[in-house]
């Protein structure tokens, strides 16, 4: 320390800054993320494990999940079958960890497919005038019909499986995407940065992809995961009710109906299921929560 | 000298009439008289000055000769060439030569997009330079308007407000361009950035022999820059001027109210205000006759019913007044 030198006589020089203010805690980037996002952390923690569970099923001690075994059926969870069994056998464990893979697909592919097909409507629809008036009456009428009454109808057309109820799902959530794009796009057209663009010779190709599009990802990417979250619940509820995934392949939904007739006296082989689906569609939902709050602060006042 | 020197920019009669949708259907309910009938040149190398209040029209001018929309009728010649009839395709080249500067320099810089980029892509746009020779171009830009070279890798938000209409300008020097709509350039500055930015024009100007169209409500900065200023009052031009005469010995009685508002920056300066009274009216709905007849202090019956026309009141001035000679004095009530 040096100052005293630089100090004149008679005077006493006010002590250096690092004196006074106490060491900077050196916080770990991890740390410092969990700090300033927590609900971020938390629900993309939660997604990861699922996740993880869906990927590595077949290696979590589970058996299969379509083995039938009569003589074992409706058991309670033991050490044996940790979740127990259904009415037919088979093991309440390994077909709810296989579920999880159905639910993350139907969650993600939604999410995914909607977000692009809606990304297209709107930006069409937010640029081209004589064509908004149209898309905006058919949007209209999609959005006053109940997106799972919507699904229903879908899979009543065809053949179940879990591509036709992604399908079905995306349908009913895409008026949403488009409505927000077309909203987000006529709002960025009006821009000056926009508009200086046009005015240096800019193509409207050019514009889109390169001054619009850029702009509507917060939002899109915001809205995209809370579809996943509502496509998980659509898939389940369309399964429960026995609209959805085929009843052969283990789904979180097909579980709880199929354990629904005996819920009062082996109510396990409905919770753990819906204990599954409530944790994930939370963790979609912090993580949507939080991508909000850190994308897009003016949103987040609104909601 | 040759007097029929042909200007850079030229409009003559340009109106801009918005329609106003109301109603089930969205039918047309009436108009907003933006701009009615405006005629003013530019030279190469010249600056003009368009003042007026809010909501006079003065943007929607600049924005109607980018043609950022269709006019409604007159006529915007660039180099004596028909340019807002042209198809978006034909105008295309045309854009290359005026560029414009915004008002708001936080809204008019893509947030995606970096320095390099934003500068960069009138000159891709028009095809003028392309690999390292871009790069020097962009740099040389950067030079021109006196920003740092490492500043193109970053993005607008780590820029002040100044630095970022230094990168507006930047953009609009890109193309070669001969004309620069400066919409409100520095009003949202503070004055010190104020008086850099209008600077850095002017010395560009010199440069480059660069036109200034600057649409501005800050009569020093007008007084500062500009060769010749036109007065807009609700849609119309209702003086143009050289600077020196307008200030020293303005015509048409807008102006010189507008003129004895700007403030003195002398306490002992008794200023003499002329206080308007009432509002502007509507531009939807505007009045018969002379439009600035409900605020006159001059007005008289002929005001109410037949519109003046701009024409040559001397000293070089244009006004659209009836009155051959203002008064000196101002009929003004002493509530002052």
């Amino acid at each position: 320390m040096s100052t005293t030198t630089l100090t004149p006589d008679g005077l006493t020089a006010a002590p250096d800054l690092a004196d006074i203010l106490p060491p900077r805690k050196a916080r770990g980037k991890i740390m410092m993320f969990i700090y300033r996002y927590p609900t971020i952390a938390a629900g993309g923690a939660m997604l990861s494990i699922i996740l993880a569970i869906a990927i590595f099923a077949p290696l979590l001690w589970t058996v299969d999940p379509t083995a039938l075994a009569p003589a074992k059926r409706t058991r309670f969870p033991s050490e044996q079958y940790w979740f127990g069994t259904d009415m037919l056998g088979r093991d309440v464990y390994s077909r709810v960890l296989y579920g999880a893979r159905i639910s993350l697909i139907v969650g993600f592919s939604v999410a995914t497919l909607a977000s692009v097909l809606g990304m297209l409507v709107g930006v069409c629809s937010g640029f081209i005038r004589w064509l908004d008036a149209i898309i905006m009456r058919v949007i209209d009428g999609m959005m006053s019909i109940p997106g799972i009454l919507l699904a229903i109808a879908l899979m009543a057309l065809t053949r179940a499986s879990v591509q036709t109820v992604v399908i079905a799902i995306t349908v009913a959530e895409v008026p949403r995407v488009s409505r927000l794009v077309r909203g987000v796009v006529l709002s960025l057209r009006e821009q000056p940065y926009v508009e200086a663009a046009i005015a240096s010779g800019t193509r409207v190709p050019k514009i889109i992809f390169k001054h619009i599009l850029p702009n509507t990802m917060a939002p899109i990417i915001v809205q995209a995961t809370f579809i996943c979250a509502s496509a998980m619940l659509t898939e389940a509820t369309l399964s429960f009710i026995g609209a959805g995934t085929p009843p052969t392949i283990p789904s979180w939904g097909n579980i709880m109906a199929e354990g629904r007739a005996l819920w009062q006296v082996k109510p396990y082989i409905v919770f753990f299921p819906a204990i599954f689906l409530s944790v994930t569609v939370l963790a979609v939902n912090l993580l949507g929560d939080g991508l909000r709050d850190a994308l897009d602060p003016r949103l987040a006042k609104k909601v | 000298m040759n007097t029929k020197k042909t200007p850079l920019l030229e409009v003559n009669g340009l109106k801009k009439h918005f329609p106003l949708k109301g109603g089930m259907f969205g039918q047309k309910t009436g108009y907003v008289y933006a701009v009615d009938g405006v005629s003013f040149t530019i030279d190469k190398g010249e600056t003009l000055s368009v003042v007026g209040e809010s909501g006079c029209g003065k943007s929607t001018v600049g924005k109607a000769i980018l043609r950022l929309f269709p006019i409604t009728d007159g006529e915007v010649l660039l180099d004596g060439a028909r340019i807002d009839n042209l198809s978006a395709a034909d105008l295309r080249p045309m854009r290359r030569r005026v560029q414009v500067v915004f008002q708001d320099p936080f809204s008019s810089l893509n947030p995606r997009q970096r320095v390099r980029d934003v500068i960069a892509e009138p000159i891709v746009n028009f095809g003028l330079a392309s690999g390292s020779e871009l790069d020097d171009r962009v740099a040389q830009l950067m030079d021109k308007v006196r920003l740092p070279r490492d500043a193109m890798h970053r993005f607008p938000h780590e820029f002040s407000g100044g630095q970022r209409q230094r990168i507006c300008i930047a953009r609009a020097l890109a193309p070669g361009s001969d004309l620069i709509i400066c919409d409100e350039a520095v009003s949202a500055l503070d004055v010190s950035v104020k008086a850099q930015i209008v600077n850095l024009l002017s010395d560009l100007q010199d440069e480059l022999g660069l036109a200034l169209l600057f649409i501005s409500h800050d009569l020093a900065i007008v007084e500062h820059l500009t060769h010749r200023v036109a007065v807009m009052y609700l849609g119309k031009i209702v003086e143009l001027a050289d600077r020196s005469t307008l200030f020293a010995t303005p015509h048409h009685p807008y102006t010189r109210a507008l003129l004895s508002a700007v403030p003195v920056p002398d306490p002992t300066v008794k200023r003499q205000r002329i206080i308007l009274k009432g509002d502007v009216p509507s531009p939807i709905n505007p009045p018969s006759g002379c439009r600035f007849h409900t605020r006159c202090p001059y007005v008289h019956d002929r005001c109410r019913n037949e519109e003046p026309q701009l024409r040559d009141v001397g000293m070089g001035r244009k006004s659209a007044c009836h009155l051959d000679v203002v008064p000196e004095v101002p009929a003004m009530s002493s509530a002052a």
